[in-house]
């Protein structure tokens, strides 16, 4: 989106709404400056990389290196790195291997491909932390792309405030 | 750093005839670290200090005494793993690491092996249903303050996946001279891996059955309970093998007693009589009397004793009896003399 007052990309972007009229602001970088307006020395893009690489067992898809190469987002390992130790480097592995590390589990385990059995007591909790730390970052991820900034924002904090605990 | 007077591996249990000891391992990582050999030095540091301080509760008694491994001598760490107390792996590692052991020596917690946490109990003769409740008590307290690494579709998440699921192993330590001497042994490896059973080592994974000892354990983590797994392995799997070992010791009796007898006699004499005795050696001729103590061919010698001695004269154990004994011949020696006062008719 371009700014309402040059053809410079826009990167403060205001929606007020006042006696039921609606009004938006999209201003680039320097004219935001001149009005006043706060303007992110970051993108979001960057703080949101920065905080994703905190909790590395957690991400949000998995990646492909140059060579085409499944690597794990969370940890970097990369498929063929597995299958020379046959060690994965985190819990994410799981989940950024899939469906290749379903394979190798079904073949290891007699063709069982589901856990049957104890959880962990804690375990209500931590799945549905994990779970909603992942709908969280597909959030985030949907109000970037939305160029929602301030709703992106307001998601990470509400993901910084989970705490580091709860990985799938 | 302190032992327990008698180790679990060297008392006499229930099938003591067949069972040496049984053995339950659970495999755990701490939620929001990466599997232990991807993480830093610190985050290793970090979860050696959430796992240390986890309060346990009083069913512990004193608890367990954390050992740092970076702070012990080789000697040490030989000793933990003759004592079965930890891996071979993690005694050879060099990341930071520590072994959490209560006073018994039946309980037993590595941290940062290949996972972050291994439980382990270990019990003398068979009985793997205690071993497995002992350890997941442990478990169950751990669980209290630290999260662990869980999905539900996969279980426990562990850095090897084919430990995922319930991270259970539970395992027995057997004697199978009755088999060997049979020639049924290559016919129970083959039905062992059909079984979906690992048959290892006196040591495990990778080490050799000396003096007829073989390790088995369950393969299969995914799929079923704890409680079925450990139900089928206690009422099923293990009967099985045992009553096996049992008919070909009664068929060896039987059809070649003088082999039999042989066997016995000769480990009986060479370990009275030598005067230089390596650790293999010593160990595959106190198999071959406890073959004998079984079957009621040596009627003069307790079990309980063989047990020990098949402890006794592993290298560091004889180092830790007389430090003179790290000196390979020294040993031999000193081995020989040992077991020499300890048969002493």
């Amino acid at each position: 989106m371009k700014c309402d007052l040059c053809n410079n990309p826009s990167v403060v972007h205001e929606v007020v709404i006042k006696s039921g009229v609606t009004t938006e602001v999209h201003l680039c970088s320097e004219h935001a400056a001149a009005k006043g307006y706060q303007v992110p020395t970051a993108p979001v893009k960057q703080l949101l990389a920065q905080f994703v690489g905190q909790t590395p067992t957690i991400h949000v898809t998995t990646r492909r290196d140059a060579i085409g190469q499944t690597r794990c987002p969370g940890c970097g390992l990369t498929f063929s790195e597995f299958r020379q130790t046959g060690v994965l480097g985190c819990p994410g592995c799981y989940e950024a291997f899939m469906p290749q590390i379903g394979a190798v589990i079904e073949r290891a385990q007699a063709g069982a491909v589901h856990h049957v059995g104890r959880s962990p007591l804690r375990t209500e909790g931590v799945a549905d932390r994990a779970a909603l730390r992942q709908r969280l970052l597909h959030e985030i991820n949907a109000a970037v792309a939305a160029e929602q900034y301030e709703r992106a924002a307001s998601l990470r904090d509400q993901l910084q405030s989970m705490g580091e605990s709860g990985t799938a | 750093m302190r032992f327990a007077e008698k180790s679990a591996s060297a008392q006499v249990g229930p099938q003591a005839d067949v069972v040496v000891s049984s053995r339950v391992r659970l495999a755990r990582n701490v939620a929001g670290f990466p599997f232990v050999a991807r993480s830093s030095d610190l985050q290793r540091q970090e979860v050696m200090q959430m796992v240390t301080r986890a309060p346990l509760g009083n069913e512990f008694g004193s608890g367990l005494t954390w050992v740092n491994m970076s702070q012990t001598t080789p000697l040490e760490r030989q000793l933990l793993v003759e004592r079965h107390l930890v891996s071979r792996h993690f005694a050879e590692s060099v990341i930071p690491r520590t072994v959490g052991v209560d006073t018994e020596e039946t309980l037993s917690v590595m941290v940062n092996e290949e996972d972050h946490l291994r439980i382990q109990t270990i019990l003398p003769g068979f009985r793997p249903v205690d071993a497995f409740n002992e350890a997941r008590k442990l478990d169950v307290a751990m669980e209290a303050t630290v999260d662990f690494s869980f999905s539900t579709r996969w279980g426990y998440l562990t850095a090897c996946p084919t430990n995922v699921g319930c991270g259970v192993r539970v395992g027995v330590m057997l004697h199978l001279p009755g088999l060997r001497y049979t020639g049924e042994m290559e016919r129970v490896k083959r039905a062992a891996k059909d079984m979906h059973l690992a048959m290892r080592g006196f040591y495990g994974e990778g080490t050799e059955a000396v003096g007829n000892f073989y390790q088995v354990s369950n393969q299969l983590t995914l799929g079923c309970s704890e409680d079925d797994l450990i139900r089928r392995f206690a009422e099923e799997t293990v009967p099985h093998l045992v009553d096996y070992e049992r008919s070909a010791r009664a068929m060896l009796a039987e059809n070649n007693r003088p082999l039999l007898d042989d066997k016995v006699h000769r480990a009986v004499a060479t370990l009275r009589a030598a005067r230089l005795l390596g650790a293999e050696e010593a160990t595959k001729l106190l198999a071959n009397l406890r073959l004998g103590i079984c079957m009621q061919v040596i009627k003069d010698v307790e079990l309980e004793l063989v047990q020990r001695l098949l402890l006794q004269v592993q290298p560091a154990h004889l180092a830790r009896i007389d430090p003179a004994a790290t000196d390979e011949d020294k040993g031999r020696l000193a081995r020989a003399s040992m077991v020499r006062l300890a048969l002493r008719g």
